[in-house]
C-alpha cells in the first residue's frame, strides 16, 4: 500500500478533504441551528480554496457570514457568542493569521471557562491551514500548531485524511471547548475514503495506526503522514517494517496509544511540519521517551520544519520540510 | 424626559433612590477592598472605581437583568452593579471558594453568569469582542438582549475595538460601547496617548456617539437608555463617552502619584465632582429624601459591606486539589 486506499471499500465514498470538510459543516449547520460561520470570503467565494461552496447557498448568509478582514474582531465575536449560546466556526483563511487571534485565542478563550470557575462555555471552532511547499512563502505556509496546543483550554486537531477531516471537524463542533482545527492547503484535493454515515464524529484524543508494522514507528502529524507511509514503502523495500501512528489531535493527546506503538516496535521518529525546534515533534518524542523507556532500542528520533523562514523559491522551499526520503533515512538509520 | 412635580429630577423617584444605593454600595465596597489590601489581607492589587460610580450604575440601571455587559479590571462598580452579591464578590477578591469564579479569576476576572456579567477583563480593550459577539448571538437567538461594554479611554488605543465597532455598526448589533474616560490610561494623560475627539471616533463607523457627564448619574442613565432602546429596537450600536475621574490611584498600590497629577485636580473632583454628594443634594433639594434617610442608606451599606467583608475572611480556600478543574468543559 503506497498512499492511504483511495478505492472505496464498501459503505464509504471517495472523496477529496475539501468535500469532506463542507460534509461536515453542512452536516452541522444542518443539525444545529446554533452553528454558524463566520470568516472572511466564506459565503459566495466559499472561501479562496472553495472549501464551503455551497453552504451559502443552502443556509443564508445570516450563517455563512462574510467578515471584513478582521481576525482579531471576528474571534472575539465567536467566543461572545459561544459564550451566549451558539456554536461558532471561524475561519482564519491562513494558519499565519493566528498571529493576529492569539489575544482572544489565549488570553480570552481559552481561559473563560477556568477563570470563570468553570461557569462559562466557549464551545467555538477556529478553523485554519498549515502546510508548506505551496510556493506561498514566509507568511503563507507555517505551521504553527504547537503555538496553540502549549496553550491549556485550548484543544488542537490535525486531521490527515478526508475520513479524519470530516469526524474530527464535526467533534470540534460539538465539543463545548475551543478547538483549532488545521488542515493542510497542500491536501484540499487528497481524496480518501469516507464512511456513508451522516454522523460521523470521531472522538478527540484518539490515535490512529494508519499502517501497522513490526521494527519501527513513525509517528506522524497532518499531511506528514502521507510522508511517514512513503518512507514505510521505502523501509519495505530494505525488509523493515513501519509503523505509521497518527496522534489527530495533539490536545488531547491520545499518550497511551503512542506509547504502545514504541513499546512494540522499540524504535521511534516523530514527523511532524511545525519548525523542529520546540515543536510538536519535541513534546510527542519527550511523551514516547518517558513512557516507553524500557521497551526502546534507540534514541527517538526527530523530523521537522528547517529553523528558518519558509523561503519562496522551490529548490529553497523543499529543503525546509521532511521528505519520504529524509524520514526513510532517519528512520532505516535507528533500525540498523 | 418631563420633570413634572411628581418626578421632581426627571426620573422616576424609586429608580433615583436606587441608583444612590447602589453608588453608596459601590464606594462602601471599593473603601472595603482598600481596607483589605493595606491590611495585607488580599492577595494582589486591585483597581478601585470610587469616582467612577455613577457610570456603572447610571448604565446598568438602564438594563433588564438578562441583559448583557463586559467589564474591565477596574470592574467591581460594573458588577455590583449589574446585580451582584456582595459576600460573593468579596470572596472571590480574597481567592475563596465561595467566590463568584470559586477563587480562580479574583478581582480582575469577576463574572456573574447569573445576572449577565460576561466578565471583567485584564486585558485592555479584550472584552470588546466578548461584548460584540453576545450582541450577534442576541440577535441570532432573536432575542431582545443588549450588551453594554465597558471600557476605559485607553481601550481607545487598541485596534480591536475598531475592528469590533465596524461589525457592530454593519450588522446593526445591539451593543453600547461605553468609554469611561477617566482621564489617565495608567499614568498617562489620556491627552498624550489619544489623538483627535473621542466620540468623533463613532462618525466613521456610521455610529450615533453620545458624551455625557460621568459624574451625573441621572445624565448617565438616560443616555444609556437612549442607546439601549436603540438596540432593543434594532438600531444598532451607539457610543458613549461618559468623562469621569477615578478618585484614587490606577491600583491600591498606586499612593504617590504627583508625577502625574495634581492634588488641587484630585481635590477638585473630589470636593465638586462626587456623584454621590451630586446626587444626594438633588435628592434633598427635591425632598425626595432628608439627609438623614441618605446617612441611613450608608449606614445599611456600610452594614452590607462589612458583613460581606466578614463573611469572605472566614470563608475557605479552594481545595488545592480543584487546581486541575475546569480547565476544560
Ligand atoms: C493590552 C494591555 N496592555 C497594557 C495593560 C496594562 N494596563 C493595565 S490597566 C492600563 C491602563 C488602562 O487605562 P484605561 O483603559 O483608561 O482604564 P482605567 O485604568 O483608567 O480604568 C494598562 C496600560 C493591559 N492590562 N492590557
Amino acid at each position: 500500500m503506497s498512499t492511504l486506499e483511495t478505492q472505496a471499500p464498501s459503505g464509504t465514498r471517495v472523496i477529496t478533504q475539501s468535500q469532506a470538510v463542507n460534509e461536515a459543516l453542512a452536516e452541522e449547520l444542518r443539525r444545529d441551528s446554533t452553528v454558524y460561520i463566520i470568516g472572511e470570503d466564506v459565503a459566495e467565494a466559499g472561501t479562496p480554496f472553495k472549501v464551503m461552496s455551497g453552504l451559502v447557498e443552502e443556509f443564508g448568509p445570516e450563517r455563512v457570514i462574510d467578515s471584513p478582514i478582521s481576525e482579531p474582531g471576528i474571534t472575539g465575536l465567536a467566543l461572545g457568542a459561544a459564550m451566549t449560546g451558539m456554536r461558532p466556526v471561524v475561519d482564519i483563511m491562513f494558519g499565519d493569521f493566528l498571529t493576529l487571534i492569539m489575544d482572544q485565542l489565549v488570553n480570552q478563550a481559552a481561559k473563560i471557562r477556568y477563570m470563570s470557575g468553570g461557569h462559562f462555555k466557549a464551545p467555538l471552532t477556529v478553523r485554519t491551514t498549515l502546510g508548506a511547499t505551496r510556493r506561498s512563502a514566509a507568511q503563507h505556509s507555517q505551521s504553527l500548531h504547537a503555538w496553540v496546543a502549549h496553550v491549556p483550554g485550548l484543544k488542537v486537531a490535525l486531521p490527515a485524511t478526508p475520513a479524519d477531516a470530516k469526524g474530527l471537524m464535526k467533534a470540534a463542533i460539538r465539543d463545548d471547548n475551543p478547538v483549532v482545527i488545521f488542515e493542510d492547503k497542500m491536501n484540499f484535493a487528497t481524496k480518501g475514503p469516507v464512511p456513508d454515515d451522516d454522523d460521523l464524529v470521531l472522538p478527540l484524543g484518539v490515535a490512529d495506526v494508519k499502517r501497522e508494522g513490526e521494527d519501527v514507528t513513525i509517528v506522524a502529524t497532518s499531511s506528514m503522514v502521507y510522508v511517514a507511509l512513503e518512507a514505510a514503502d521505502l523501509l519495505a523495500g530494505d525488509g523493515i517494517s513501519a509503523e505509521v501512528v497518527d496522534p489527530r489531535t495533539l490536545v488531547p493527546l491520545d499518550r497511551d496509544g503512542l506509547i504502545r506503538s514504541a513499546q512494540k516496535t522499540g524504535r521511534v521518529v516523530v514527523v511532524d511540519e511545525g519548525h523542529q525546534s520546540y515543536g510538536a515533534s519535541a513534546e510527542l518524542a519527550a511523551t514516547i521517551a518517558a513512557g516507553a523507556f524500557w521497551e526502546l532500542d534507540a534514541p527517538v528520533q526527530r523530523a521537522g520544519a528547517l529553523d528558518v523562514p519558509i523561503p519562496f523559491s522551490p529548490v529553497l522551499e523543499d529543503q525546509t520540510v521532511p521528505t519520504g526520503e529524509s524520514v526513510y533515512e532517519l528512520a532505516k538509520g535507528l533500525v540498523r | 424626559m418631563a420633570t413634572t412635580a411628581s418626578t421632581p429630577l426627571g426620573v422616576d423617584n424609586e429608580l433615583a433612590l436606587r441608583m444612590y444605593r447602589q453608588m453608596v454600595r459601590i464606594r462602601a465596597f471599593e473603601e472595603a477592598a482598600n481596607e483589605l489590601y493595606r491590611g495585607a489581607k488580599m492577595p494582589g492589587l486591585t483597581h478601585l472605581y470610587i469616582g467612577q460610580e455613577a457610570v456603572a450604575v447610571g448604565a446598568c440601571e438602564a438594563l433588564r437583568r438578562d441583559d448583557f455587559i463586559t467589564s474591565t479590571h477596574r470592574g467591581h462598580g460594573h458588577c455590583l452593579a449589574k446585580g451582584a452579591d456582595v459576600n460573593r464578590m468579596f470572596a472571590e477578591l480574597l481567592g475563596k471558594g465561595a467566590g463568584y469564579c470559586r477563587g480562580k479569576g479574583g478581582s480582575m476576572h469577576i463574572a456573574d453568569f447569573e445576572n449577565g456579567n460576561l466578565g471583567a477583563n485584564a486585558i485592555v480593550g479584550g472584552s470588546a469582542g466578548i461584548a460584540t459577539g453576545a450582541a450577534q448571538s442576541a440577535k441570532m437567538r432573536g432575542t431582545d438582549q443588549v450588551v453594554v461594554c465597558f471600557f476605559g479611554e485607553g481601550a481607545l488605543g487598541q485596534g480591536l475595538v475598531y475592528e469590533v465597532m465596524n461589525m457592530a455598526a454593519l450588522w446593526k448589533l445591539p451593543v453600547v460601547y461605553l468609554c469611561e474616560n477617566n482621564q489617565y490610561n495608567e499614568y498617562t494623560h489620556y491627552s498624550e496617548t489619544t489623538a483627535g475627539e473621542v466620540v468623533a471616533r463613532a462618525a466613521g463607523f456610521g455610529i450615533p456617539g453620545e458624551e455625557v457627564d460621568g459624574q451625573d448619574v441621572l445624565a448617565v442613565n438616560q443616555c444609556v437608555r437612549r442607546a439601549v432602546a436603540r438596540g432593543r429596537e434594532g438600531g444598532g450600536p451607539t457610543f458613549v463617552v461618559a468623562n469621569t475621574y477615578r478618585f484614587h490611584g490606577h491600583h491600591v498600590g498606586d499612593v504617590d502619584r504627583a508625577y502625574y497629577r495634581t492634588k488641587d485636580e484630585e481635590e477638585d473632583w473630589k470636593t465638586n465632582r462626587d456623584p454621590i454628594t451630586r446626587l444626594g443634594a438633588r435628592l434633598v433639594d427635591a425632598a425626595l429624601a432628608s439627609p438623614e434617610q441618605l446617612e441611613s442608606v450608608a449606614n445599611e451599606a456600610r452594614e452590607e459591606i462589612a458583613a460581606g467583608v466578614r463573611f469572605a475572611l472566614d470563608a475557605p480556600f479552594p481545595a488545592a486539589s480543584e487546581v486541575t478543574d475546569d480547565v476544560y468543559a
